[in-house]
Order: structure tokens, then C-alpha cells, then sequence
């Protein structure tokens, strides 16, 4: 029998960015927050040691452990999903500040032609130009009505950036400015600038220069050490929610963090949440939380994982295209093109998460579509992130992949090699969505979440026109050998592409087709709010965490007016 | 050590230099945990001391010994293998030197071995490339089996244990593996093959704590420099080599 506790005003489900967020915005409004994290609590301290490629990179440290959740896979509905059993193309995390620990910390706004994908193509090329069952919408929300929320965010982490061409209208200039330029990244601004492109340092949570932010937190100044992704931050240099925002909410004396309880079920009648149910992962016992308002802010798939396992909302059924819980699951179209320099040297070991060159001339409808059989673009980065020995050994095409040549080329090539990336956007396809499995289970006997997913037409096309343009830019960069994929293949669950997973609650200005309003406040019930990526409904061209943290400011505000008034807040 | 290589480790940035140019003690940002520990180390690193991969060098490698592998053979034939893939040349050591085979063998010992942080729950099925590693066996039963598989195809092709062959004939072997022509049961021998490439690299790089990478001599060759502090004052400038520092230096030496 789970043990039922005293009422709380909020509990989170997870506590990373958004639940972080949500806490600290709640708590300062005096409203008495409990957050339920599954993993165990953390922070700077916990880094001693974090230089350590096989332990965190490689074996996944601070990675949710699968052994006891993880979700299933396949390409099409007609196949048998199976366990993904070894992480691989995405890396959601465990512990205290979540994801949010071991990000990049590259921080874009989403651009102004997201939210209004459907209405600016419609009108700009014609109904036509948005092919048969892709479920393209708008967010039910503009850039313009996000723009405070984007700067609050930005101020939380003190970001370090500049302004550039395609970026919208911005109240406020970045808190710092950006991170060093370097020989590496400036063989692509310079080739970039050559071809008429206008390149921009990238918009960084590594920062330039120590920051106090107005919550009063101090974050470090970077030390490009070379050891970011995958890796939580020993300086207290990249800005993440155990730094930031849930040190702010415990300040308040009105926030209760409780790491190892993993939430099993929001409680509710059919209209309103009273709820949830969770296990203490420690003692084995089960407890019941009631609360006012309940905010799921775990990762993107899992806010969609409880809602279906709670039979909370309308789950999304692609033959008939009804339905919300589970829809427009997107991710992202990542294009690689690789420089190899035979007489050059780089410091590719040095670097941080976010430290890169962007260009922005090929992202959303920054360029035009007329003639293009796609829609969207991606951002290009050169990003000097810090290579490390393990996971990178780049060899020219045609190199063995062991043996005598392998060693000479892979050690001469790690430090003479410039990589570039597209992040092209993913938009949403009728027949790539979540559900739950029929046949596999987490530790607790609840079924894992299924994920149908392939990359579409759209994509493909995208593809081929995105790995085109890398390679001229590559050319331009004076590369002895450039290596690049000319086509996409088939959506494989096995190497890592981008922990940017998107959609399954999504939000917009109609009950019929998004899951939550733009408070992210759930149209079928009241006193439940769904952030985080779940709420995009589609994936733009750049990585996410700006547009979650806008996002996560906003909801929080709409449960504080949520707490005072009730109802539905659009 | 060269004294070469002596004058390029003093000029890598020592952890009071870096705490020094950060700010971080004089402006008292940030207080307590690593800061602590590596004021700490501090004491111990003055000069005189001993760094540990000297200390190691005049010592026994008590750590050279087997944790999983119960047969000298089947740990000689993993050694050959390592060997196959990562040779010694003029570059510096291979697999062997670099103590990638105890590497392998500690590492099949713990969580890794047993695929403690997987999902290895039932039912088990074959599924398309695409949706990624299905088999029931652990990684302790996949070197086991493959292995004792690379003696048996030795034999069976060769008339020869696989420690025997030469080195053309020992890359027959392994090539056949990776192209998936061995049978092998619960798993292809590809499936085998690139489990035993990936952990070879992981032996040379990773961190010597593990017990391959001996002497960071792998970050070396490749001119990784390790655990270092800050690049803030040299992320600027054009490619320079740096001497190498493991995790080591952070402890508090005895």
C-alpha cells in the first residue's frame, strides 16, 4: 500500500532545466514545491575526477542507466519494435540537473518562421508546398510573445554570444560576450565569409567571463579544458540547473528536492490531476504526492511515457491522425563533413561545448524555397568542442579500420582534421510517433515507450542539399581530402547523432491537434503541465535547450497564474 | 624523462598557476570540492616529489594480472589479437606494450562485462540492422566464445593455435571474424570482431588508471594531452605538442 503524503501547491516530476525552472519560479512566488528526481543528487563537487573520457564518454556515467528503463524501436509500423539495449544515437540523463549537466551548452532561440512554420510556408509558397501526411503546425505561440522568456533564460545562464544576421529582434544583448576565437574555427569563418556567408560565434552556457545572475548564482568563467559533452563542468563554468535555478529554489526555503524517487503514475479523475505515485528507488516503498498542480518535466520521451502509462490526455493514433499524446516525434538531420590537411595542425584536444563558428544563411526560410523540394534548413557549425583519443580516430575513405594503417592515419589525422556539422531541422511525419510497447517493461512492470521513427522525403532531400553546401564550404577551408555522406540512409538507433528528441505533447492554439496550450498547460486537464521538448511541434535547425528553457519560463509563470485563479490560461 | 620533456611539463600550467590566472582564490568564486582537493594535491606535487609514472616505472605493475580470463592461452590469444589491430611501429608501442590485453581483462571483470547498465530483458529477438544489438549474451560470454572461436578457426584453417601463425595469417583470421564468416552462436563474428576493435582503442587511450595506456604512451603518440586544467591561455594560439598528465595528478600522492 503506498504510503499518501500531505498536499503539496506543485510537484515536479523530474528536476533538470525545467524542472529546476518551474521550482524556482513557483518557490519565489511562495507556492510549495516538491521536485521528484530519480537519480541521485549531485553537483560541482561530483567532478573531481570528470576528466576521464572512458568513464563518462564512452561508458556513460551520467547516462540513464537502461538496465532499468530504456524505450523500444523500429523504422515502420508493420515491424516488431525491439529494446533499445545499449545507448547509442541519443544519451538521456540521470541524476540531479539531468541532461542539463552534461549539455554543450550551445543556446539559439528558436527562429521566428518556427513558430509559424505552417502559416509563413502557406503563404509564402502555396498549400502545396507541404506535402501529404506530414503534420507540419504552428507552436499557438509567436517569437515575439516568447522574446522576454528567451532573455530570462539567457539571463539565468549568462550566455555568451553576439548578434547576428538571422537572429530575431532581441530586447537585450547577450549577458557576456562571446567565447575566444581560434585558428581551428577560423578556417571556416574566414572560407564562410569568402563564399558571402556571415559567420557568428555561436551562443555559448560555457562563459566567456564569470557571471552573477540575477538570482544572484555565480557562474565560472570557462577554461576551455576540452572536457564538456557528455561531462558535467568541475569550474562551475557551463551554466546547468544544479548551478543555477535549483540552488535559486532551495534559497527560497519553499522548494523540497527528493533525489532517488522515480514517479510511476500521475494520480487523477479523468479531469484533473490529484497527484502522482512514486517509488523510493532506496527504501523499495511507494508513496503517493498530492498536489495542486502537477508539472512533468522529465525527459521529452518520458513526459509522453507517463502521460500514455496514465491514460491522461488522447493518445495519438496515426490510421486515423486523431489523437494527441505520442505525436510529432521528431529529431534531427544530422549532416558531417570532414577535412582532412596533410601539412596542418590543429588543437583539436582544447575546446569547449559550445565554443563554434555558425552560420545561420541556410536555417528555417532564411533562404528561399521556391525551387527547393524541401522545406527548412539547419544552422552550421565549426565546432571545436575538444576531440578525445577513444572516440576519435578520423581516417581518410579508404583507410582499414584496424591494423598498421589504421594507427598511422587515425594518429595522424587526430589533430589534422576540421569537422563541420549541420543541424537540419526534422519535421513531423503522421507515421513517426510514441506509444506504449505491448510487450516490454521498465524495472517497475510499467511497458517501455515505443518509438516508430524513420527519416522521410523531406529529410532525404534536405540531406543531400545540406552535405552539398558543406562540401563547397569544406573546399573553400583549403582541406587536402574532404569526406562527407552524399545520401541519408534508414533512421539506425546505433551511433550517437544528437540528444535533441522532440515532440509527443506538443503545444498550438487548438485541443483537436496539440496536447498543451502555450503555458504548456494540458487542454484536458487543468492543473497538469507537460514541459520541456515534448511541446515542440516540429524540430527546428538548431539545438533545443534555448527554446526548453523559454519555454520552461513561460509555463512557470502560467501555474503561478494557474495557482492564483484556475481554469484554462488560454 | 628527457630533459625535453622535462621543460615542456613546466611549461603546461601547473594547478597553482591555474588557480592563480582564473581568479578563482583571490576573487573566492567558487569554494570547497575540486578546488579543495587540488590545493591539496598541491603539497605533493612540489618539486622533488615523485610523479606517479615515475614511481610506477621503478615498481612492480602489480595491476598486470587476470581478473577474468582463467587460461594463460586464451589470454595470449587476445594479446596477438590487440596486437593485429593496434601494432607496435615506428610511431611507438602497440596494444601489447600498452597493457591493452590487462585493459580487456579487468574491464570484462566488472559492470562492463556483465552489461550491468543495459537492458537485457526478454524476449529476444533478431531485428533489422538499424534497431541495434539484440543478442542475450553478455560481453564476459561474447569474449569467451570468441576467443575460444578465433583457436578453433586456427586450427581448423591453419593446422595451427593462433599464437602460432603469422602475422598475414593471424590477419586472415581476425579478417574473416570481421567480415562475419565464423559461425558463432547468440551473436555474429562480426558482432565479436568490432566489440574486440573498440575495446583495443579503449585500452590505448584511456586513461592509464585503467590499466592500458602504460606510461600515457598512447596519448603521446597521438598528442593528446590528458587531464590538463585550462587551455584559456593557449586556446588562441597555433598547434603545439603538450606533455601529457593523467588522472593521477588530482590525487593527493602517498
Amino acid at each position: 500500500m503506498a504510503k499518501e503524503l500531505e498536499k503539496v501547491d506543485v510537484v515536479t516530476v523530474g528536476v533538470g532545466w525545467t524542472g529546476g525552472i518551474v521550482a524556482a519560479e513557483c518557490a519565489k512566488e511562495g507556492l510549495k514545491v516538491v521536485g521528484l528526481e530519480r537519480g541521485r543528487e549531485r553537483g560541482v563537487d561530483d567532478y573531481f575526477m570528470i576528466h576521464d573520457e572512458l568513464r563518462y564518454a564512452i561508458r556513460y556515467d551520467l547516462m540513464q542507466d537502461l538496465s532499468k528503463e530504456t524505450i523500444t524501436f523500429r523504422n515502420e509500423p508493420k515491424q516488431r519494435a525491439l529494446p533499445m539495449r545499449r545507448l547509442g544515437s541519443f544519451l538521456p540523463g540521470e541524476g540531479l540537473g539531468g541532461a542539463g549537466v552534461h549539455w554543450n551548452g550551445m543556446t539559439f532561440r528558436f527562429l521566428p518562421y518556427d513558430f509559424e512554420i505552417y502559416s509563413q510556408t502557406v503563404d509564402k509558397y502555396g498549400k502545396d508546398k507541404i506535402k501529404k501526411d506530414y503534420t507540419v503546425q504552428d507552436w499557438g505561440i509567436t517569437y515575439d510573445e516568447l522574446e522576454p522568456y528567451f532573455d530570462k533564460f539567457e539571463k539565468t545562464c549568462g550566455i555568451s554570444g553576439e548578434e547576428w544576421k538571422y537572429s530575431g529582434k532581441r530586447s537585450n544583448p547577450y549577458p557576456t560576450p562571446p567565447m575566444k576565437n581560434t585558428p581551428y574555427l577560423n578556417r571556416f569563418a574566414e572560407a564562410a565569409k569568402e563564399l558571402g556567408y556571415e559567420p557568428f560565434m555561436a551562443p555559448s552556457a560555457n562563459l566567456s567571463e564569470t557571471y552573477e545572475n540575477p538570482d544572484g548564482m555565480t557562474i565560472n568563467a570557462c577554461q576551455y579544458c576540452g572536457f564538456c559533452e557528455r561531462f558535467g563542468c568541475e569550474y562551475g563554468a557551463k551554466s546547468d540547473p544544479t548551478i543555477t535555478v535549483i540552488p535559486t529554489a532551495q534559497k527560497t526555503g519553499n522548494f523540497e528536492l527528493r533525489p532517488h524517487s522515480n514517479v510511476t503514475d500521475i494520480l487523477h479523475d479523468g479531469e484533473k490531476a490529484t497527484g502522482v505515485k512514486y517509488v523510493d528507488v532506496l527504501s523499495g516503498e511507494e508513496y503517493i504526492q498530492p498536489a495542486e498542480v502537477v508539472v512533468l518535466t522529465s525527459y521529452t520521451m518520458n513526459n509522453t511515457r507517463l502521460l500514455l502509462h496514465s491514460k491522461l490526455g488522447r493518445p495519438y493514433d496515426p490510421d486515423s491522425g486523431t489523437g494527441v499524446i505520442g505525436k510529432n516525434y521528431c529529431y534531427q538531420i544530422m549532416v558531417g563533413v570532414t577535412g582532412f590537411y596533410e601539412d596542418e595542425q590543429f588543437n583539436t584536444f582544447m575546446g569547449a561545448g559550445a565554443l563554434a563558428q555558425a552560420i545561420d544563411d541556410l536555417n528555417g526560410d532564411n533562404f528561399d524555397h521556391s525551387d527547393l523540394d524541401f522545406i527548412h534548413g539547419g544552422v552550421l557549425t565549426c565546432g571545436q568542442s575538444g576531440r578525445r583519443p577513444i572516440a576519435y580516430n578520423p581516417t581518410p575513405p579508404g583507410t582499414p579500420g584496424w591494423g598498421a594503417e589504421f594507427k598511422k592515419n587515425s594518429i595522424k589525422y587526430y589533430t589534422q582534421t576540421i569537422s563541420i556539422g549541420f543541424q537540419g531541422a526534422s519535421i513531423p511525419y503522421r507515421y513517426n510517433y510514441l506509444d506504449l510497447d505491448p510487450t516490454y517493461k521498465d524495472a517497475y512492470g510499467s511497458p517501455l515507450l515505443r518509438m516508430t521513427y524513420n527519416f522521410t522525403d523531406q529529410d532525404r532531400q534536405l540531406f543531400k542539399y545540406l552535405s552539398e553546401k558543406g562540401g563547397e564550404i569544406m573546399e573553400a577551408m583549403g582541406a587536402d581530402t574532404v569526406a562527407r555522406q552524399e545520401e541519408l540512409g534508414d533512421y539506425d538507433i546505433r551511433p550517437y547523432q544528437s540528444t535533441h528528441n522532440t515532440g509527443g505533447a506538443i503545444m498550438g492554439d487548438d485541443p483537436d491537434t496539440s496536447a498543451v496550450n502555450n503555458y504548456l498547460q494540458m487542454w484536458d486537464a487543468d492543473n497538469v503541465f507537460v514541459v520541456g521538448a515534448s511541446a515542440f511541434a516540429h524540430n527546428g535547425g538548431y539545438n533545443p535547450t534555448g527554446t526548453v528553457g523559454a519555454l520552461a519560463y513561460r509555463a512557470a509563470e502560467g501555474i503561478v497564474k494557474y495557482s492564483k485563479n484556475g481554469g484554462q490560461l488560454v | 624523462m628527457s630533459e625535453n620533456e622535462q621543460e615542456k611539463q613546466q611549461k603546461t600550467m601547473t594547478r597553482r598557476e591555474f588557480l592563480r590566472k582564473s581568479g578563482y582564490v583571490a576573487g573566492g568564486a567558487v569554494g570547497g570540492g575540486i578546488l579543495g582537493g587540488l590545493i591539496t594535491s598541491q603539497v605533493a606535487n612540489r618539486p622533488g616529489t615523485k610523479r606517479p609514472e615515475q614511481a610506477q616505472q621503478q615498481g612492480e605493475d602489480f595491476n598486470r594480472a587476470l581478473m577474468f580470463f582463467s587460461k594463460q592461452e586464451d589470454f595470449q590469444i587476445l594479446s596477438d589479437a590487440a596486437e593485429r589491430i593496434f601494432p607496435e611501429d615506428d610511431l611507438g608501442p602497440g596494444a601489447k606494450k600498452l597493457g591493452v590485453p590487462y585493459f580487456i581483462d579487468h574491464q570484462l571483470a566488472g559492470a562492463w562485462g556483465h552489461n550491468a547498465r543495459e537492458y537485457m530483458q526478454g524476449p529476444f529477438y533478431d531485428g533489422t540492422e538499424t534497431q541495434g544489438y539484440q543478442s542475450h549474451l553478455d560481453r564476459r560470454e561474447i569474449f569467451g566464445q570468441g576467443i575460444s572461436k578465433i583457436q578453433a578457426y586456427s586450427k581448423e584453417t591453419y593446422d595451427k593455435p593462433f599464437t602460432e601463425l603469422s602475422a598475414e595469417e593471424q590477419d586472415e583470421v581476425l579478417t574473416a571474424f570481421e567480415e562475419g564468416k565464423v559461425e558463432m552462436q547468440g551473436i555474429t563474428s562480426k558482432e565479436f570482431f568490432d566489440l574486440l576493435r573498440s575495446s583495443v582503442i579503449e585500452g590505448a587511450y584511456a586513461d592509464p588508471l585503467y590499466g592500458g595506456n602504460a606510461n600515457m604512451d598512447g596519448w603521446r603518440m597521438k598528442k593528446f594531452p590528458g587531464n590538463q586544467m585550462s587551455y584559456t591561455d593557449r586556446i588562441e594560439s597555433e598547434f603545439e605538442e603538450i606533455e601529457p598528465r593523467s588522472l593521477r595528478a588530482h590525487m593527493q600522492q602517498e
